[in-house]
């Protein structure tokens, strides 16, 4: 039988191993001394970028209003039925307001669909991705916790006037 | 030298080395998790203690408190009879290794080692093979196929290896004309290592030094990806962690084999000519061996880390139709440096 031709035969320096040895066990040395990629992270905290979907936050106006007009869209897309709006009247400009509005952490999937189908930019996905509790009733997140002043979430409004 | 003395020395010699391997092992496994991490670009563990330092105590005590398994399907007496022998071997061997010259103290002469025997070799050469039935006791007595193949592996290949490696080590007995550890070394002075010697024989012996302790690139017998871990797939607890120490020491081991046989044991060339005082020239000796030790074991962890693992038949007709023709091509040659030098 004919010797099988490779698409690219080795030479012989290659056939006896040791040099191409001596080549990769340099390359793991100077790898030694290159800077690190790890992140400690308890002590330096990952910032994501404006992309990023964390946790949904209900947007807070400079006058420390909620945009939220209580529509019920948010709640009717979402996937995993993890948002309860309930709405009422107000005098105010906007006339509708959520009385109460919850979302069920354990039933997020941060899916960002409550975002999107949003028409007033009410709720928006923050950077906030450190979401812990120790039993089921605290991961249910009211209003006290969702409400987050705009100046926070401006680089995420931005992104989605952009791109969405 | 009176018997009490001898008696009260040997064991305090005893109980430094067996400290000092034990403390050594602990240590290794957290380079071993250092280097690797350092080699892709991580930090490593950095936890425990400044830098991690306790890490190692940290796993030790973890280990403590698993539960001990014995699965249903094992022969539980050689289920156990395997990690004892095991670490028996990995801390016997250490006897016949010295790790300094000749020292006077308090008025004694005491070799810095063990047991001086003058088979020396020998011993070792037996010691390690009885360290194959470990590995192969833990396989067949575990009831698993994974451990079954894993023992039945290590055992094919260590056996393979164990004859490029005695052929290696004929060639430095040629020139040492003696078994006993120090006459090898001694035969070393100056620059006559025989690492510069006999470089092939140097290489044969480090390969099959590799393949003697399982490590990377020849750890088929706990090659992870396919047989699980191998022989100590149904370890737990203090058991596994005699093997996991086993491991270790048998590295610390070949270190010491490699230093002493081949990169002149304790000497440093050429010391004779800086005119210190008799006790800073031993203690330098001994720090000697333990940084050539260092080194070779930097080495081992670093191999580990860049290259792949060998397959089956390649490792095997490495170890036939590659280091045991080299092995014997390098003993002719020590015999033909050993017919022109005299």
């Amino acid at each position: 039988m004919a010797e099988k031709k490779r698409y690219k035969d080795l030479t012989f320096f290659q056939k006896i191993y040791i040099p191409e040895i001596a080549k990769g066990l340099a390359l793991t040395l100077k790898t030694m001394f290159q800077p690190k990629f790890t992140m400690e992270y308890p002590e330096v905290k990952f910032v994501p970028p404006s992309s990023y979907r964390g946790r949904p936050v209900l947007v807070q106006d400079a006058n420390s209003e909620e945009r939220c007009v209580a529509c019920g869209l948010c709640s009717r897309v979402c996937p995993a039925l993890a948002i309860e709006v309930q709405a009422a009247e107000t005098e105010r400009e906007k006339e509708r307001y959520p009385v109460k509005f919850e979302i069920n952490m354990l039933r997020c999937i941060f899916c960002g669909f409550c975002e999107e189908v949003c028409p007033e930019e009410a709720i928006v996905m923050s950077k906030d991705y450190e979401l812990t509790f120790s039993n089921r009733e605290d991961a249910i997140y009211g209003k006290d916790k969702l409400l987050v002043p705009v100046s926070e979430l401006q680089d995420r409004i931005d992104f989605l006037r952009k791109f969405k | 030298m009176e018997i009490w003395q001898l008696v009260v020395v040997t064991l305090v010699k005893i109980i430094l080395i067996v400290n000092i391997i034990l403390l050594t092992v602990s240590y290794l496994v957290y380079f071993e998790r250092k280097i690797s991490a350092w080699v892709q670009n991580r930090l490593g563990p950095n936890r425990v203690g400044p830098a991690g330092i306790f890490q190692p105590f940290a796993d030790v005590f973890k280990l403590f408190l698993k539960e001990d398994i014995v699965p249903k399907a094992a022969i539980k007496s050689i289920h156990t009879l395997a990690p004892i022998l095991a670490l028996f071997v990995a801390f016997s061997t250490y006897a016949v290794i010295p790790f300094g010259p000749e020292v006077t103290l308090f008025g004694l002469q005491i070799p810095l080692v063990v047991a001086d025997v003058n088979m020396g070799i020998l011993i070792v050469l037996a010691l390690t093979s009885i360290g194959v039935y470990a590995l192969t006791f833990s396989g067949w007595s575990s009831g698993s196929k994974y451990s079954l193949l894993g023992g039945v592996r290590s055992s094919a290949q260590m056996i393979s290896y164990e004859i490029s490696m005695g052929f290696s080590i004929a060639g430095v007995l040629l020139f040492a004309e003696s078994l006993r550890p120090i006459e090898i070394v001694n035969s070393q002075s100056g620059l006559m290592w025989n690492a510069f010697i006999q470089p092939i024989g140097f290489i044969t012996f480090l390969v099959s030094a590799f393949a003697e302790t399982n490590r990377l690139p020849f750890d088929l017998p706990e090659a992870e990806p396919e047989l699980v871990g191998g022989y100590h797939t149904e370890y737990s607890s203090m058991k596994f962690a005699a093997f996991f120490l086993a491991e270790y020491a048998n590295m610390i081991i070949s270190s010491g084999l490699i230093v002493t046989l081949y990169l002149g044991g304790w000497h440093i060339p050429y010391i004779e000519y800086l005119g210190l005082p008799e006790g800073w020239v031993a203690l330098l000796q001994v720090a000697a061996f333990f940084i050539k030790v260092g080194a070779l074991l930097f080495f081992f962890i670093w191999v580990r880390w860049s290259i792949p693992r060998f397959r089956y038949d390649q490792l095997m007709n490495l170890g036939w139709k590659v280091m045991f023709p080299l092995a014997l091509i390098n003993l002719v040659w020590a015999a033909v440096l050993v017919m022109i030098l005299n």
